[in-house]
């Protein structure tokens, strides 16, 4: 077990300096010149070449790069062009609420999705299967902005159940949190649901196929426990496995639907940001956001062996 | 057992003709609603903001007056030749990737290695870094998409070109002397078509909703030009008062990825069968 945890350290710290290194080198891939859009349009060549010094575009570029990947080993990401304050900064003070609606539709996605499939799974070409498989490909189909228009227009606009386009942190009570926070968690929530459902599944499908499963039924066992203890605990596995790598899935729905609700998350400082050019915290993002990926799927790799012991033996 | 699965009319059939029918009927109503056209999609008429749904303007307008079924029909144009761009460049370089990858093995973990660093970045975020570096145009959106969606076609080529060029035709295939590039071509290349069919029928379906998602925060194709996502964007500020600009372009969206998606499965199963259950 520490040997598998090791080995995926030591593939991590590459992989790392790789997510470092490109994000420097895509937002750096610039036609035009930050420090124009730093200074505005109308600045003259001094505060231009001041700008650059200030900014450190003067440097060479293996420059450049070395103080940007030495500066995120020390949690130092630049300053913002526009913010006024440093990118780890602004990225941290908006984090709450891009985790707050990550979990939660985290949350909705299983309860929906991992009951979802099970049903399916459990009885085989029918009804309930053909039904299950529609209602996931539906999910799978439509984008989740749609689901989040279609959800604000029928339960914010025409009924007024929830309120629309406003964030109340959890330390101001959690039903208040969470009435505000329903709408796009329900939209991001849904749309994850189907991945997850059709892996369900598949999963369990298969596992109901294995050899342990009917000796389990030859000997008697209830039924009952030969899915609730043999077949589910290790349709887990790949169950699990799946839930990590939606991560990057949800990440990318997040931006969208923060973009949508008003949300004050890194998902709408991220658009903002897009749309105003301002490259160190778009840098800073790239960095954070696959980060947050990598580590993620490291401790899947980690929880999988823990599950699954014939592959930490490996 | 294989064989009577083989027989019984399965699900597999439904899925691929319900797919196909859905991909039909929307290519149909395209090319019908284009010749039965009476507005142009960019002329504003402000006597008519946000008129809903009526025998003048089928689809209804929106908050500039424009004729909401023109406008769908062209950004339909728009995204599905986005979406068709993105497949076709994936595929090739995909391929081209996963065939060296799978077949040599000195450059193979570099390259791998390359695609798991591009795979770890959100999607979006990733397109959304790109346009912003290189400035958002059609084009630049097309490069953004395809850079995203490049390594996941190219993994699943390598890993189907690792076993075939193990298998004991390609073996033979060397010994008599074939050349590198005949054996990748003629040899493995056709075994990985199947697959490759597969993968690019969902990434049709990725590359419309990625590109709907670029357009829709505003980054994508820029207005007036319209695509299924800019009018669902542009849609944001006035869809409150005017359900029809939510529903008809949502819904286009919607059947076309689920037509993809649908092709996608029933192909999926046709080819491998033991995924027939799964």
């Amino acid at each position: 077990m520490l040997n598998l945890i090791l080995r995926r350290l030591v593939l991590f710290i590459p992989m790392w300096v790789g997510v470092s290194v490109l994000s420097f080198v895509i937002v750096h891939a610039t036609p035009g010149d930050p420090a124009a859009a730093f200074v505005g349009q109308d600045a003259g060549p001094a505060s231009l070449d001041a700008a650059r010094a200030r900014l450190g575009l003067d440097l060479p570029y293996w420059h450049q790069l070395y103080n940007w990947v030495a500066g995120s080993l020390t949690g130092d990401l630049g300053q913002s062009f526009f913010l006024g304050r440093s990118v780890i900064e602004a990225i941290v003070e908006r984090l709450p609420v891009t985790l707050s609606l990550g979990a939660l539709s985290l949350l909705i996605a299983m309860a929906v999705g991992i009951p979802l499939g099970a049903i399916a799974a459990l009885s085989p070409n029918s009804w309930k299967d053909a039904t299950s498989i529609g209602v996931s490909l539906t999910f799978l189909s439509i984008p989740e902005f749609v689901v989040g228009m279609l959800l604000i227009y029928l339960l914010g606009v025409e009924l007024r159940w929830f309120p629309i386009g406003r964030y109340v942190p959890l330390s101001e009570g959690f039903l208040p949190w969470l009435h505000h926070l329903a709408l796009p968690a329900l939209a991001l929530g849904l749309s994850q649901s189907a991945l997850l459902a059709r892996m369900t599944r598949a999963s369990l499908l298969q596992v109901l196929r294995a050899d342990y499963i009917r000796t389990a039924r030859a000997k008697g066992l209830p039924e009952r426990i030969v899915i609730g203890r043999h077949a589910f605990k290790n349709a887990l596995i790949t169950i699990v496995t799946v839930i990590g790598l939606s991560m990057a899935l949800l990440l990318s729905g997040a931006f969208i639907t923060e973009a949508l609700f008003q949300l004050p998350g890194i998902g709408s400082l991220g658009v903002n940001s897009v749309l105003r050019r301002d490259y160190p915290v778009i840098q800073g993002l790239l960095l954070i956001a696959s980060s947050f990926i990598l580590v993620v799927n490291l401790l899947v790799d980690i929880l999988y062996g823990l599950l699954n012991p014939s592959v930490s033996k490996r | 057992m294989t064989s009577l699965a083989l027989r019984r009319p399965s699900a597999l059939n439904l899925m691929l003709v319900a797919g196909g029918l859905l991909a039909l009927i929307i290519v149909a109503l395209l090319v019908l609603g284009t010749l039965a056209l009476r507005y142009e999609p960019n002329v504003l008429d402000y006597a008519q903001i946000l008129t809903g749904p009526s025998a003048d303007h089928l689809l209804g307008t929106d908050a500039l007056g424009r004729d909401l079924l023109a406008r769908i029909i062209y950004g339909g144009y728009n995204s599905l030749f986005i979406g068709a761009c993105v497949m076709v460049t994936t595929a090739v370089v995909g391929t081209m990737i996963g065939l060296v990858a799978g077949t040599t093995p000195r450059l193979d973990g570099l390259l791998m290695r390359l695609m798991d660093v591009l795979m770890g970045f959100p999607a979006l975020l990733l397109a959304l870094a790109i346009l912003a570096a290189l400035g958002n145009t059609a084009v630049n959106v097309v490069l953004a998409l395809s850079l995203v969606y490049t390594p996941r076609t190219a993994r699943i080529v390598r890993g189907d070109a690792l076993v075939l060029s193990q298998l004991p035709y390609v073996e033979a295939a060397k010994s008599i002397g074939a050349s590198r590039w005949r054996i990748l071509f003629v040899h493995i290349l056709p075994g990985i078509v199947p697959a490759l069919v597969v993968q690019e029928t969902f990434l049709f379906a990725y590359a419309i909703l990625g590109e709907a998602g670029l357009s829709f925060v505003g980054l994508g194709l820029q207005p007036p030009n319209p695509s299924w996502g800019n009018i669902l964007g542009e849609a944001r500020a006035s869809f409150q008062q005017a359900w029809w600009l939510v529903v008809f372009p949502g819904f286009a969206l919607a059947f076309t990825v689920l037509a993809l998606n649908l092709i996608g499965d029933g192909l999926g199963q046709a080819i491998d069968p033991k995924r027939r259950n799964l």
